[in-house]
């Protein structure tokens, strides 16, 4: 099987105009040595049918489409509107590139003018990219924005950013600078930070709500991270941001997250959305595509890519980043998203989260064996400490149809009782109850 | 009358929405009493728009969009060939798409599967030991790349010493950006007069500083490097890792393995090669495969077969660089190229290579009669053009883009490689029929018969796309960069 669509006479066609005998030629200057004599042994070809009898079989060997999901951890099971899926996957947005020519690629381009604008008023910022890779790509990028514009090395992390955020930042940064404060309370600790922290910080980053779920007091951060002359940096949910007081709104100068919870799939953790709001003043920092609006020559509105004289292929090694495309299909499902749900449904969607997780950790906690781990104020997501051990709590998942949430020990032994619960606006009342059916049945087995 | 194109903010209004959420199904109360202390936002200005008008208005902008499904596509380094329909269908199934990244190996067998399997694929394709699926894209594969040759360097007390990063002067702008990311100075060196490495250069800018070389093959101009193996065994010899931009990996597949070229590591962009869609830039997949040496040093977790046959993560690896994503990397993009490697088989994949050098030279030679072809020799995936023969009727390159979009087609990549004055880069891709290349060639021809006739038509161009010839400049003045609310 192939894509090409040769005929043999049209082939000698060509090989005449290009005036050889055989295709080989054309290969003179390949080592003859390094040449296959034979093609690579894959697996293969296999027509439709039988691809979609394999992977359909793979597919099938998750648990994901039968069992119910309370996991979060950064990647969440939200609403996806039908017609985000209807939209987005139409060809004329799945098989451009991007826009180097923009007098043929309005749509992607209006498209990220309108990401680029909600995503700026989201976050309480003057401006937002075009979107980075993931959640965590795009808090490096925070960070190292933040040391070329202070000048400084150190980057601290105040309290339970998600642990592979810190991983990522600690594979572009050297470990040794990157400066991590946790506290026992789930929320950063002002006082340890402000002791932790030194006149060699270029940022400090919060996550909003952190890694537990629990929302951060953002505007006494903001203010420290100041006080020590350092950037403030808030990795936040954009769902989050639909309810509670934008950080761009209370002096974070740099607003960046992970927005899969906006119209894109879990997918396993990809594709994702990476997306980086900032102050006016950082703008020329910024990485990553940036759409501005124009005029043509008849004086008639479009959008061209922008400032690239920030970007690698113009500035190669003194570029502000090596990035050098966005996350363009992810950030258009987020756009369509965003525009249907629009200025009431997205508020909607925050505050279902708040009453169902609130009801669900209440009903949690009613279970004997069961507590909340923390006791500050949360969002769509708590942790609750289980009478045993928190993947046996998953493992009896199975029975009810429900995958409870995820098991915190995976990440530290110490978290293994620990189970992180996230319950979207998706979960009824009857998934809920299931859910609590689980946790009983766990504990029961003690 | 047509009605105007407005944005989504400056459609509906107070009183429109899209669609409706279910009622609150649970005990509701009062948002004070739950989040006691928070502040909540007292506005938020968003769009208003019914869910047909929200249709229409994204329905209207696909329609402005050139793209691969519509029509050539020649945007050289860039590979926009046809992108299979069946992956789509395969990459949305349920069991992949709900499939949540911290689940537990247990619950993500199928997930797993699919992943060893596309790494176990593209080792054997290029020749590699072990491939990473991590990195996001091509760019992120490169500093992935480049952390590996590093953290090897460091494991054998030569970090410090070795700072340094050599690169010709055709490569993408991505390398020497990656390769500062990675913390290390470049050093770029002139590519010979054929466009090819200069080895003597290479020797001169090689010693014991050198960490690694870069080198994209076949080149930027689209030539195989005819001396590759002696840049392998020059790097290896002072010391040097040799990495391989996968970029122009469709000039290979199937009938050249990077890594019997003497490369320790490349990347590979699967949204090129392997056809996954560009999705109007990303997302794409920049897979690093790797020579045994390198083999420790790979981001965790690496997925292992195990002997019952079940793939479990190892996070066990002491040497590793660390992660470099949030979760498993572009998981669904790597869905599509294992289905499109699948569909091809051995011999179709050979035949991908096959046909793209063939389109490329037919191309070449037809169009080297009307513009001038800088480097003479048989081209591999993808060539060069210069537009200076146009200079003297005051017509550039960039004219000759925009009037290619009036006959339906994309314009090449147009002034890289750097190398090349007025550059237009040109890469047809197998999937192109004979008659598609045929127009495209009529196209280029009547262009630059119109330079000589009619200049001022190609300085207006293009005249039948949504709009003509933008500001670009005006544009980065005063950016505005977000609407402005009516």
């Amino acid at each position: 099987m192939s894509f090409v669509g040769l005929t043999p006479d049209e082939e000698r066609r060509m090989l005449a105009e290009i005036g050889v005998a055989r295709f080989d030629e054309l290969l003179a200057a390949v080592p003859k040595d390094v040449l296959l004599d034979h093609p690579p042994r894959i697996p293969g070809p296999l027509s439709e049918i039988e691809l979609r009898r394999l992977l359909g079989k793979w597919s099938r060997e998750n648990h994901a489409a039968e069992q119910v999901s309370f996991q979060g951890g950064g990647i969440y099971d939200h609403w996806i509107p039908a017609a985000v899926d209807a939209l987005a996957s139409r060809s004329e947005f799945v098989t451009a590139y991007t826009p180097y020519q923009p007098e043929v690629a309005q749509g992607t381009l209006t498209a990220i003018f309108e990401f680029q604008s909600m995503m700026a008023e989201l976050t309480g910022c003057d401006v937002a990219n075009a979107s980075m890779y993931d959640g965590a790509t795009a808090t490096v990028e925070a960070a190292l924005l933040a040391r070329r514009q202070t000048g400084r090395k150190r980057v601290v992390v105040a309290g339970m950013v998600h642990p592979h955020t810190v991983a990522v930042l600690r594979t572009y940064l050297d470990a040794a600078e990157v400066t991590v404060v946790e506290d026992s309370s789930g929320l950063a600790a002002v006082a340890d930070l402000r002791a932790a922290a030194g006149p060699d910080t270029a940022c400090m980053i919060y996550q909003q709500p952190n890694f537990f779920g629990l929302l951060e007091d953002s505007v006494a951060l903001h203010a420290l991270a100041h006080d020590m002359g350092a950037l403030a940096v808030a990795v936040c949910d954009p769902i989050a941001l639909a309810l509670i007081e934008p950080p761009g709104r209370t002096g974070a100068d740099l607003v960046v997250g992970e927005a899969q919870c906006l119209g894109n799939p879990m997918s396993f953790g990809g594709p994702l959305l990476g997306y980086f709001a900032a102050k006016q003043a950082l703008l020329r920092g910024l990485p990553g595509r940036l759409v501005a609006e124009t005029v043509d020559r008849q004086g008639r509105r479009g959008f061209v890519l922008t400032l690239q004289t920030r970007e690698q292929h113009i500035r190669r090694e003194k570029a502000t980043s090596n990035i050098c495309t966005n996350q363009g299909l992810m950030a258009l499902r987020a756009t369509i998203h965003m525009g249907l749900l629009g200025r009431l449904g997205l508020r909607e969607v925050a505050e279902l989260c708040v009453q169902k997780s609130h009801h669900a950790a209440r009903f949690a906690a009613a279970i004997p064996g069961y507590a909340l781990g923390f006791e500050a104020p949360f969002f769509r997501e708590f942790v609750l400490r289980c009478p045993v051990e928190a993947r046996r709590v998953v493992e009896a998942g199975t029975e009810f149809g429900v995958s409870p949430g995820i098991n915190l020990g995976r990440f530290r032994p110490e978290w293994r009782d620990l189970l992180l619960v996230a319950v979207t606006e998706l979960r009824n009342a009857d998934e809920i109850d299931r859910w609590a059916r689980t946790l009983q049945k766990a504990g029961g087995a003690r | 009358m047509i009605m105007p194109r407005r944005l989504l903010i400056e459609q509906g209004g107070a009183g429109h929405r899209g669609p409706a959420l279910p009622a609150c199904d649970v005990p509701k109360r009062p948002l004070a009493e739950l989040l006691p202390g928070v502040a909540l936002r007292a506005e938020l200005v968003f769009p208003q728009v019914s869910e047909p008008e929200v249709v229409r208005h994204f329905t209207e902008l696909s329609t402005l969009n050139h793209h691969v499904d519509r029509g050539f596509y020649p945007l050289g380094s860039c590979t926009m060939k046809h992108n299979p329909k069946i992956d789509e269908e395969l990459a949305g199934l349920a069991g992949f798409a709900k499939a949540h990244p911290l689940a537990g190996d247990d619950a993500t067998q199928g997930c797993l599967r699919a992943m060893v399997e596309v790494q176990r694929l593209l080792a054997d394709i290029t020749g590699f030991a072990a491939v990473t699926t991590q990195p996001a894209a091509g760019a992120h594969g490169e500093m992935t790349g480049l952390l590996l040759i590093r953290a090897y360097h460091r494991s054998r007390g030569e970090g410090e010493q070795r700072r340094r990063v050599i690169v010709p002067d055709s490569a993408h702008g991505t390398n020497p950006a990656s390769a500062s990311l990675a913390g290390y100075e470049t050093v770029v060196i002139p590519s010979g007069a054929d466009a090819t490495v200069d080895l003597e250069a290479l020797a001169k800018a090689l010693d014991d500083r050198a960490a690694a070389v870069m080198l994209t093959v076949p080149n930027t101009v689209g030539l195989f490097e005819p001396r590759v193996l002696e840049v392998a065994r020059l790097a290896h010899a002072a010391g040097a890792q040799c990495y391989m931009d996968g970029a122009n990996l469709n000039a290979l597949v199937g009938r050249v393995r990077p890594g019997d070229l003497g490369f320790d590591v490349m990347h590979i962009n699967v949204h090129k090669t392997f056809s996954t869609p560009h999705g109007g830039g990303g997302p794409g997949a920049g897979p690093v495969a790797v020579a045994k040496h390198l083999e420790p040093f790979l981001p965790v977790p690496v997925a292992v077969v195990q002997q019952d046959g079940r793939v479990r993560l190892d996070w066990d690896r002491p040497r590793s660089i660390g992660r470099v994503h949030s979760f498993n990397g572009n998981f669904s993009v790597l869905l599509r190229a294992l289905a499109y490697m699948l569909t091809l088989g051995p011999e179709g994949l050979a035949e991908v290579s096959r046909v793209a050098i063939l389109n490329a030279n037919y191309l070449m030679r037809r169009l080297a009669k009307s513009y001038d072809l800088p480097n003479p020799q048989h081209c591999m995936h993808e060539f060069v053009l210069s537009g200076r023969g146009l200079r003297r009727y005051g017509v550039k390159t960039l004219d000759v883009a925009k009037r290619l979009l009036d006959f339906g087609v994309h314009a090449p990549t147009v002034y890289f490689p750097l190398i090349v004055e007025e550059a237009l880069m040109i890469e047809p891709t197998e999937t192109e029929t004979f008659d598609r290349l045929e127009h495209f060639a009529s196209a280029m021809e009547r262009i630059a018969a119109e330079a000589a006739e009619d200049a001022e038509l190609l300085h207006q161009a293009p005249h039948t796309t949504p709009v003509g010839r933008l500001d670009e400049a005006r544009a980065s003045r005063e950016p505005r960069l977000r609407w402005s609310v009516p």
